[in-house]
């Protein structure tokens, strides 16, 4: 076994946790973004198309 | 047929829209980008849904052309434009500041200067919460390509953020006093 420092371990043990919680709010800011309408509407498009068939 | 319970996963895409959308993000890093990447995912999705397995998660089916629908475009420009690494290293890196704030504008230029296959696996171990084994699926990779790959991923990211080893990114207590103490007597040198 790797001996391992216990400051540099908790140091970069904590610089993992600050970049998963960065990570988290990059990800959770575009995830509440607002759903353009195009979406909704090219999905309504294709469903719509769908049951004409 | 229809898969039992759920009905059309069709009729699901609308909801999955907003997390398509964070995901495609995370890989372009530009806003119309993503949503272009967005509508060829769900018309991709939309007239190939009787390859999805019911059994499995949409979300990742998703992801997975999402994904593979950016590599196969990315190689193609990639082939078009030799230099894209030449320019991202003359844009150099400034060191953020460490001022005891926060430094989340700090991470998101870091962020951005990450090739994408380290934002993609950042993003789906780090903040999806995909396990190592459901992304390595979804990449088409091993498990522990994955791991590594997010360790590596890491280590550029907080060396971009001007991180060096044993330094915090959010200076508290006494690991903040550390940073600034070893980054003064660095510039005193």
């Amino acid at each position: 076994m790797k001996p391992v420092n216990p400051k540099t371990g908790a140091r970069s043990s904590a610089i993992k946790t600050q970049i998963d919680e960065n990570l988290k709010r990059v990800y959770q800011q575009a995830l509440t973004e607002e759903v353009p309408d195009r979406f909704v509407e090219l999905l309504a498009q294709l469903k719509a198309k769908e049951s004409q068939q | 047929m229809t898969a039992s319970g759920g009905g059309d996963p069709r009729d699901q895409l609308v909801t999955l829209v907003p997390s398509l959308r964070a995901f495609a993000l995370s890989l372009c890093r530009n806003g119309a980008q993503a949503d272009d990447l967005v509508q060829e995912t769900l018309l991709k999705a939309w007239s190939n849904m009787d390859k999805f397995d019911p059994a499995t998660k949409l979300e990742a089916w998703l992801f997975t052309i999402l994904r593979n629908t950016f590599y196969s475009a990315l190689r193609k420009s990639r082939r078009e434009v030799q230099d894209s690494d030449g320019i991202h290293a003359a844009s150099q890196f400034d060191k953020p500041d460490h001022d005891g704030r926060l430094a989340f504008k700090d991470f998101e230029r870091a962020f951005d200067q990450l090739s994408p296959e380290h934002r993609e696996v950042l993003v789906l171990v780090g903040a999806s919460g995909y396990s190592c084994e459901e992304a390595a699926e979804m990449m088409g990779v091993a498990v522990g390509t994955v791991k590594s790959r997010t360790s590596r991923a890491r280590k550029r990211l907080a060396e971009l953020m001007g991180l060096a080893e044993g330094e915090d990114m959010l200076p508290d207590a006494d690991g903040g006093t550390a940073a600034v103490l070893s980054r003064s007597s660095v510039i005193a040198a």
